[in-house]
């Protein structure tokens, strides 16, 4: 029998049959919708009179147009906002497909509230009309995002047409630095190889920092691999994932020495070949934080940005240039003391609880600069839930943090979270695309460490300066 | 040659790289549920000011440039957010075709299954077509799709097209009418794949009534 990679092995467990000589037919174990992505679909299908295939594996969760003010129950004011989640409702009530609704308590962002609940299981194929669907590569999914015309079509089959992608191996060996995080190191992988470094590619991480991460580090970088430009990012499921699989879906329970043995298959052969690979040494990564309009326009904390004589003449150049105008800043400007007017701490890249966490060790008797505003928006309602028993609520409310209801929010402005013209941003998402918050608002992504770290010196800042400063005051 | 194979007409230059779907299709358009009034939306903040002026020195906003079909741009065209909005706008405004250097994945399957062309050719000839179209009196350019090939002022270039993606320009695949015919495959395929894997069947509805169950 021929190596195969992870990668190949859940495409073979999935395919139906073999379309042409490119394409095959993908079967997909559970399909995530959101309101935003979906209307269109399923009006496909009324219009076509088809039915929806298998609807206990899909689900649909409202998460990208919610209001994420404070309030106890939620009005959706825009009106064709409070329409696209009304029609969710109905769409999922007609073909009874399982709902977070707007005041459902678990509400949350998709990719947060799917595995935190236990849906996503090591060897899945996982899609949702949502690019960051690569998130669940963490568990050893392969998950990947998919357009409107692919989500009606997974409605009305549980399949989809599929080309095979190229394999791409990064190994990360080494220890990730003290005050760094998965979200430094996927933005150091996305500096390095591009934003386009992955395209075509899907991506399997492995590698001793890997094996170090936590489930929730290994999600964050998951996530943000698709800014790469990739179809997917995988690891291979070790203890750690399974034990987070089997503490979030109890439901597992009955089946947990046959899935475990079939599990233990979920990684690459020895021999198995890769169309191209990567090596990294977590050991050279600081935080980061991106300069421009594009995720791989960054630099570490201690960095600055480049000078246009440095970069390659065209289109490189030419962009960095673009973005150093849209972004107000100068070539050859140190990214860290730059003033900031705004902090996101939230996302399906940085909502979960260790993010909070992680945010609020900074935040802990500081408070945030005078002229700033911040706010956090946990990933669900299970985060902000837990987040609410350790007290981080009032750890960041106490500094004059907003402490907001779950959703997307922030990360693409969607709702009414949308930034003025030329706020400066410190963000724990995902893209820093021109306008993405808001028209001419300027995004700096980072961790959730340097956002705090942000906040409360109004300043992009060192977050592990300030680690040492904490530890010699007492809590 | 009929329409559906032939696309001819004015192509204007776009050189930027890395064009996300949230600058192409902007959030604010994006909360209808149906796919109509997008056409306002594309490209909204090159082609407005933050007063809603449209700015004058935009390329889509010259009159040279009216009425392009044909939208030269730069690497990685479409990245970002899956957003299928920026392809159904990119129509609606009456763009036919895209020709860059790369694209991002899952626009280039959106376009596809939208039958908006999107034309991949090498970094040098896009160089020479963004010359080209730059030029008012020469930004014509024909796209013969069942022959793969590509016209402008100086640049004859054939293209790569998936057999599966020709079919879906040149006879107008229905492509979940296609699936469907496996339906009995895909039952049978399922069948099979949860006797060896049952923790997967009904995954999403299991886990919802366990959530519902321990709520109440």
């Amino acid at each position: 029998m021929t190596a195969k990679t992870l990668y190949r092995k859940l495409v073979d467990s999935h395919t139906v049959a073999s379309l042409d000589e490119q394409n095959l037919l993908l079967f997909c174990d559970l399909h995530l919708m959101n309101e935003y992505t979906s209307p269109q679909a399923f009006a496909g299908l009324y219009e076509q009179h088809r039915d929806v295939l298998m609807p206990g594996q899909n689900v649909a969760v409202v998460s990208h147009i919610i209001p994420t003010h404070p309030v106890k129950f939620r009005v959706i004011a825009d009106p064709p906002s409070a329409l696209q989640a009304t029609n969710l409702k109905a769409n999922c009530d007609r073909f009874a497909i399982p709902l977070f609704d707007t005041n459902d308590r678990l509400q949350g962002i998709e990719h947060v509230v799917a595995p935190e609940h236990g849906m996503i299981r090591p060897g899945m194929v996982v899609i949702c009309g949502d690019s960051h669907t690569t998130t669940y590569g963490a568990l050893g999914a392969l998950g990947f995002g998919i357009g409107t015309t692919e989500v009606e079509h997974v409605l009305a089959t549980q399949t989809l047409p599929y080309r095979v992608a190229r394999s791409m191996r990064i190994r990360i060996d080494g220890t990730l630095p003290q005050g760094t995080t998965s979200k430094d190191l996927v933005l150091h992988v996305i500096g390095v190889i591009g934003a386009q470094g992955a395209r075509g590619y899907v991506v399997e991480f492995c590698g001793e920092a890997i094996d170090a991460l936590s489930i929730e580090a290994r999600f964050t970088l998951c996530n943000m691999t698709v800014e790469a430009g990739s179809r997917g990012a995988l690891i291979a499921p070790d203890d750690k994932a399974v034990d987070y699989v089997l503490a979030h879906a109890p439901d597992m329970a009955p089946y947990k020495e046959q899935a475990l043995a079939l599990w233990r298959d979920l990684r690459s052969d020895a021999e198995a070949v890769f169309d191209l690979e990567y090596a990294f040494d977590a050991s050279d990564v600081a935080p980061q934080v991106t300069w421009g309009t594009s995720p791989d326009q960054v630099a570490p904390i201690g960095g600055h940005l480049p000078h246009l004589h440095e970069l390659p003449e065209g289109p490189v150049r030419s962009s960095a240039e673009r973005a150093m105008r849209y972004a107000q800043l100068q070539e050859g400007q140190a990214i860290e003391g730059t003033a900031i007017q705004h902090v996101f701490i939230g996302s399906c890249t940085n909502g979960r609880i260790e993010d909070l966490r992680a945010a609020a060790d900074i935040v802990r008797g500081r408070k945030v600069a005078p002229g700033v505003r911040a706010m956090v928006v946990p990933g669900s309602g299970a985060v902000k839930e837990m987040a609410e028993a350790e007290g981080l609520d009032r750890v960041f409310g106490d500094a004059g943090f907003e402490w907001r209801r779950p959703g997307c929010s922030m990360c693409l402005a969607m709702n009414d979270d949308v930034l003025e013209e030329g706020v400066r941003c410190a963000s724990t998402t995902n893209r820093n695309f021109e306008g993405r918050q808001g028209r001419g608002a300027i995004t700096h992504l980072m961790s959730p460490a340097m956002a705090a770290a942000a906040a409360v010196t109004g300043r992009i800042t060192d977050a592990r300066k300030l680690d040492r400063t904490q530890c010699h005051e007492p809590r | 040659m009929s329409r559906a194979t032939l696309i001819e007409g004015r192509a204007a230059p776009l050189p930027i790289e890395n064009l996300d779907t949230d600058q192409i299709m902007p959030k604010q358009f994006l909360r209808g549920i149906d796919k109509s009034g997008l056409k306002d939306g594309v490209l909204y903040d090159l082609r407005f000011d933050s007063q809603g002026v449209a700015r004058p020195d935009f390329v889509l906003n010259q009159p040279r440039y009216a009425n392009a079909s044909v939208l030269i741009g730069g690497s990685n065209f479409g990245c970002g957010s899956s957003r299928e909005h920026a392809v159904w706008g990119l129509q609606q405004f009456g763009i036919r075709a895209v020709v860059a250097s790369s694209y991002a994945e899952i626009f280039y399957s959106n376009a596809m299954n939208n039958r908006l062309l999107l034309v991949t050719l090498p970094q040098g000839q896009i160089d020479q077509l963004m010359g080209d179209a730059a030029d008012v009196t020469h930004h014509h350019i024909t796209i013969d799709i069942d022959a793969q090939k590509l016209f402008s002022r100086s640049v004859e270039a054939s293209f790569d097209l998936l057999p599966r993606h020709r079919r879906m320009f040149l006879e107008g695949l229905d492509s979940i009418g296609l699936s469907l015919t496996f339906k009995p495959q895909i039952e049978a395929f399922a069948s099979e794949h949860w006797v060896k894997q049952p923790w997967l069947k009904d995954v999403a509805a299991v886990t919802r009534r366990r959530l519902d169950a321990s709520a109440s």
